[in-house]
């Protein structure tokens, strides 16, 4: 690959710094399984890569109900699905977090790198939608957060502007009787990227044959994952029932646009999308039931 | 040709000291500067876990990780895994199971193999198969691969 | 010829030989290849599928610091119009050459076009983006029977169609039509009940060996060379590196290193001439590699094809005619395995009236090379699966359909050949007994399927050498580079013969000028004529053995018997010698005894599979699950089980893939969308069950031990079989391959409509 530089800073201002002088000519490394094999295959040109790994913000993965999941963006997967309690607590985080590339790619890829990859068929991104995610910002004018479904702009291209990096991802803890899910569609049982994913979550009443909260987010059927706001509106919309689900299904398949491309032609996306959202949402509802 | 970066790692338990570019994965300053071949490139992209290695215990794709990340950290290769005394009891159940053919997969294999029995000691098959997901063979079928782990499981 | 049934070695499973140094990273692969002032080169390709180049400039490549040398096409001397006899059939060097390096055209994305060394592989790649080429693309034609139509762009100006042994003046993509007929195929379809004629697609697929081709090579002063790669044949590499370079073959030496794997696809040069060019242009050892995406866009996958069957059997379910339609994709240069496929494709059944037209068609796409049973998976697929719907039809069960038309001793076959001993029948009478067949296979969208297969083997010319080491043991030097296991296998048949354990044996791959001519690798023809080679030599020692105990003892060599390793004279019991004992005699009483052999068996054993494999398949989505596998092969006589079970596992996973998963996707530029292990998809563990194997010996009666060849044929089943399956799972036939989910959910809708 093209030569490039190395820096490990170890303070979020020492980041920000090489990333303002640089510009687009720097990317952050994390994990470095996205990274590495764009700039081998020169896809991505970078004169510095900035590894942020030894900045204690990013790498920490913290639990407490009061102010829910503080999950540093270098996290690697592995340490999400090796803690007891935050497994527990978000399992369609640790849906995701544990189908991302096998193995060997969980000990190293994180879920910050998955979200500023920002591809549209990336695994962790719905989820973090369903659980409402919020992104936190560094950059020269100090933090600032965006919802994480407005992170993603286009594929590979996100908010962060020059100087800016991810730090972190927090989640709040989810409500009572609420549950979350995340399936996707690919072709072998692992190492494929998503043909379609559905992550959703749903909050259920007390008599726990209502819904009084769903979100439904896309993977792979749009140039950023999505967010369908009428998918879970759907599901809110009367008592729970498995019509309630096919009709919640229906209204994602109808907000997808997928593209035809070597992992699947649109039509069968679409498709796709109607399949797992029901079951996703089923999925969701399961859980939700048990807490 | 940007400056090369000296780099100090544990490598097989041995402190080394190397020099690398930072755009030399460690894969490949396992294979063209230390002169550890036993990790083979079979795709470079992570795909493949041919170039399979721990890092500080970890299982990785030796060839998504760059050199200058090892500073400070601990390596273990194939080269690492038989002990003076003799070969693990991995390497050991994969001949008697004759879970090799070519033999170029073999090394990431019991790499990653011995990365699951240090975590797992009675794994059942689906678990096995799961966690070699990311190791392709294409001589075996993988039938023998999952026996020779599972027996040497055993031990 | 020993018969005995009860041997000490063949059949027992010792530990291989090059074992440990595989288990601990220490044997040397291609790659792995290093000397002191290595160069290391890197090849540019073609992006365009098919362009002619006007000029190449490599000014800016060669003013690079580091960059020791650039070559192209004119480096490569004129080839004429020689044909060349290089190992598994006649090559037309120049399409060879051009292959290599392109000249005034490249055919395909990926073809390679100039070549670089330098001090270190990043200034390599570095040099290749400074070399400019000047392309004019030109149409694209990349699906076979597009390329077969009138209109098509012509991939050679100058390719004149060949058909049925007569030229036809016309230049068109079709190099070659050719037909095998038997009996009258009108009265056969007049005399059956049921005709059934269906039309398949299978899309181009690699063999996906994990390790990436390379060649190393030195090119001395003294004009003469040596190579290192990864090949199946150091022989065949030698006789290509001398006729592309016009060198005599006793200037080039090939040291074959350990392969990860080949499957027919290191049989071709790709790197090696490109390394000697480079060698000599630098005056230095080069070291050429390939990656993953050259892998898949520039060596030889297996061809695309589109295929026609239709059968007619009787009432009571006997074949009374076949007829096929093969079309396969050659990629870009003529030399697809139509043939093989043509002569593979009924050979399961004993059919009286059969016609077959094979086309060998050129595209855009990689000049394909063979992979592991070339040609017969792709036939395989469409009879199987017309032969699965004539049992439907007849109500007949698909393994007593195929023991009732099984071919047998003395079928004879389309393109001529009458059967010997074989095991079809045998295999499809054990598939009916096992377990597997009977199993309840219950719930919903599960389907149980069978399917048989052929391949008819290779024998070839192979040469063995034996030593005789004072401490009883012997070095065995073979011509066979191992990519299975098979230096244990020859062994073990050199341990046989001489009545010595397996760990006394130590068989080692010669070099080009280590150890006489042997062909490739491949073919399934190594344990077979290797063995017999090693076999011959072992006879070869045994007569000096013999020769040697009599004149020890002052007898008549008549005198003396070998028996189980035991050299005794007849006639007086107490003059007595194991192996070892006069293997320490030797330099005392005349010096060591070595054996050697030269063979080129005649009695090649063909080999016939049938598999039975459960599916569960999800029709929301096509996803099909393998549940339970069982191959059934008939092996001849397994040497060593376990890898002969290997053999079938392996092959019948290739299968797998092929049929599930495995395609190149090509866009219309005739580029290839998915050349990576991401998106070319092999199964992973996590994809299968354990795969049952059963050995059925029906010991081939043209070989010391019986045996016969097993690599190949475990591949050619597996796709018949799961279309089947999915068939009784879902009920839709699926006639193109791979089945992969979106195709089988397009079928699932189209079935509901």
């Amino acid at each position: 690959m093209k030569a490039f530089d190395y820096a490990a800073p170890r303070t979020v201002a020492e980041a920000v710094a090489l990333l303002a002088e640089k510009g687009d000519r720097a990317r952050v490394l994390a994990g470095g399984t996205d990274i590495i094999v764009q700039v081998r295959e020169g896809r991505r040109e970078v004169d510095l890569l900035v590894d942020v790994k030894a900045i204690p913000e990013a790498n920490e993965l913290s639990y407490d109900a009061r102010r829910g999941l503080r999950l540093g963006a270098a996290v690697p997967c592995y340490r999400i699905y090796e803690h007891k309690e935050i497994a527990r607590i978000y399992p369609g985080l640790m849906d995701a977090v544990s189908l991302v590339g096998g193995i060997q790619i969980q000990s190293r890829a994180s879920v910050g790198g998955n979200l500023c990859n920002a591809s549209p068929a990336a695994d962790t991104i719905p989820p973090l939608i369903a659980y409402e995610a919020v992104c936190v910002i560094a950059g020269p004018n100090g933090t600032r957060e965006v919802p994480v479904e407005k992170f993603c702009v286009a594929p590979g291209k996100t908010v962060l502007a020059k100087g800016e990096f991810l730090l972190s991802l927090h989640m709040l803890s989810p409500r009572p009787r609420s549950g979350a899910h995340y399936q996707r569609f690919i072709p072998r049982n692992e190492m494929d990227i998503a043909v379609v994913g559905v992550g959703a979550s749903v909050t259920l009443d007390e008599s726990r044959q209502r819904c009084l909260a769903a979100r439904v987010a896309l993977a792979a059927v749009a140039p950023t994952p999505l967010l369908v706001s009428e998918a879970g509106d759907a599901l809110v919309d009367g008592p729970l029932s498995d019509k309630q689900i096919d009709r919640a299904a229906k209204v994602a398949q109808g907000a997808a646009r997928p593209i035809s491309d070597m992992r699947g032609d649109a039509d069968y996306r679409r498709h796709l999308v109607g399949v797992l959202t029901k079951r996703v949402l089923q999925g969701a509802i399961a859980r939700a039931k048990e807490n | 040709m940007s400056k090369k970066m000296q780099i100090q790692a544990k490598i097989n338990g041995r402190g080394v000291d190397f020099l690398c570019e930072p755009r030399q994965s460690l894969l490949e300053v396992l294979r063209d500067e230390l002169r550890l071949t036993g990790s083979k490139e079979g795709c470079n992209n992570g795909n493949c876990g041919a170039c399979n290695v721990l890092l500080d215990g970890k299982l990785v794709n030796a060839c998504l990780v760059l050199g200058v990340e090892v500073q400070g950290r601990s390596v273990t290769t194939i080269e690492g895994v038989a002990s003076p005394g003799g070969l693990h009891p991995l390497q050991q159940k994969f001949l008697e199971h004759a879970a090799l053919q070519c033999g170029i997969c073999t090394p990431g294999f019991i790499v990653a193999a011995k990365a699951l029995l240090d975590q797992k000691s009675k794994p059942t098959e689906h678990e096995v198969r799961h966690w070699l997901a990311g190791n392709l063979c294409r001589c075996t079928g993988y039938d023998k691969i999952v026996r020779a782990v599972l027996d040497a499981a055993k031990q | 010829m020993t018969k005995t049934t009860d041997y000490r070695v063949i059949g027992t499973r010792p530990i291989r030989h090059d074992g440990v140094d595989k288990v601990t990273g220490r044997a040397v692969y291609g790659g792995d290849v290093q000397m002191a002032g290595l160069l290391h080169g890197r090849v540019l390709r073609s992006p365009h599928a098919h362009a002619r180049i006007r000029g190449i400039h490599v000014h800016k490549a060669l003013a690079l610091a580091g960059v020791e040398a650039v070559v192209t096409g004119e480096d490569m001397p004129e080839a004429g119009t020689r044909v060349a006899e290089l190992g598994e059939g006649a090559i037309v060097v120049k399409h060879l050459s051009n292959n290599t390096l392109a000249r005034d055209k490249v055919l395909y994305k990926g073809h390679a076009v100039a070549a670089v060394a330098a001090t270190s592989p990043q200034i390599a790649e570095e040099a290749l983006n400074l070399i400019e080429v000047d392309y004019q693309p030109l149409p694209v034609v990349i699906d076979v029977r597009e390329a077969m139509r009138d209109d098509a762009p012509l991939v050679h100006d100058d390719l004149i169609t060949e058909s049925l042994g007569k030229s036809t003046g016309k230049p068109s993509n079709i190099a070659k039509h050719f037909q095998f007929k038997l009996g009258d195929l009108e009265k056969g379809l007049a005399a059956a009940e049921v005709v059934i004629e269906r039309e398949f697609h299978t899309a181009t697929v690699h063999q996906g060996y994990i390790e990436p081709n390379n060649a190393t090579a030195v090119y001395n002063p003294d004009g003469n060379v040596t190579i290192w790669s990864s090949t199946q044949g150091a022989f065949t590499v030698r006789a290509q590196v001398a006729e592309l370079l016009d060198m005599p073959i006793s200037r080039v030496k090939v040291i074959p290193t350990e392969i990860g794997g080949g499957f027919g696809g290191k049989i071709r040069v790709y790197l090696e001439p490109v390394a000697v060019l480079l060698s000599r242009k630098s005056g230095k050892p080069v070291k050429v590699l390939m990656n993953r995406a050259d892998v898949f866009e520039a060596t030889g996958p297996t061809p695309g094809s589109f295929i026609r069957v239709k059968l007619a059997a009787d009432r009571e379910g006997r074949l009374t005619a076949a007829q096929a339609y093969l079309a396969y994709e050659a990629g870009a240069y003529p030399g697809s395995p139509v043939g093989a496929g043509a002569m593979c494709v009924f050979a399961c059944y004993d059919v009286p009236n059969v016609v077959i037209d094979g086309y060998d068609v050129v595209v855009n796409k990689p000049a394909t090379s063979a992979y592991r049973a070339p040609g017969a998976t792709n036939a395989a697929f469409a009879v199987e699966t017309v032969i699965d719907e004539i049992c439907e039809k007849l109500k007949i069960d698909p393994l007593d359909f195929r023991i009732k038309n099984g071919a047998k001793e003395g079928t004879r076959r389309a393109d001529g050949p009458v059967y010997p001993r074989i095991g079809m029948i045998e295999t499809c009478e054990a598939a009916k007994k096992h377990p597997h067949y009977k199993a309840p296979l219950s719930g919903p969208q599960r389907g149980r399927g069978v399917a048989s297969g052929f391949w008819f083997n290779i024998g070839l010319k192979s040469s063995a050498t034996a030593s005789v080491n004072a401490d009883g043991t012997v070095s065995l030097v073979e011509g066979s580079t191992d990519i299975g296991g098979t230096r244990t296998s020859i062994a073990m048949q050199l341990a046989e013969a001489l009545g010595i354990a397996a760990e006394d044996v130590r068989p080692v791959v010669g070099d080009t000028e280590g150890v006489g001519y042997t062909d490739v690798t491949g073919g399934s023809r190594v344990t077979f004529a290797t063995g017999w080679a090693a076999y011959e030599a072992a006879q070869d020692i045994k007569r000096q053995m013999i020769a040697r105990a009599a004149q020890i003892w002052d007898v008549k060599p008549d005198d003396v018997s070998y028996e189980d390793g035991i050299l005794q004279s007849r006639t007086d019991r107490s003059k007595r010698f194991t192996f070892r004992e006069l293997a320490g005699q030797l330099h005392a009483t005349g010096g060591t005894i070595v054996g050697r052999a030269s063979v080129d068996p005649p009695c090649v054993g063909g080999s016939f599979a049938t598999h039975i494999v459960d599916v569960e398949v999800d029709p929301e989505t096509g996803k099909v699950a393998i549940l339970r596998y069982t191959a059934v092969q008939d092996v001849g006589k397994a040497i060593h089980p376990s890898y002969v079970e290997g053999q079938m596992q392996g092959g019948a996973v290739q299968g797998i893939g092929w049929a599930l998963n495995e395609e190149y996707v090509y866009n219309e530029k005739g580029v290839m969308t998915n050349a990576s292990f991401l998106d070319y998809r092999m199964p992973t563990s996590l994809d299968l069950p354990m795969i049952d194997t059963v050995l059925v010996e029906v010991p081939n009666p043209g070989h010391p031990y019986g045996v016969r060849g097993v690599g190949e044929v475990p591949i050619v089943p597996p796709p018949g079989a799961i279309a089947n399956a999915i068939h009784k799972a879902i009920g839709v036939r699926m006639c193109e391959l791979p089945m992969s989910p979106g195709r089988v959910a397009k079928a699932v809708l189209a079935a509901s409509r």
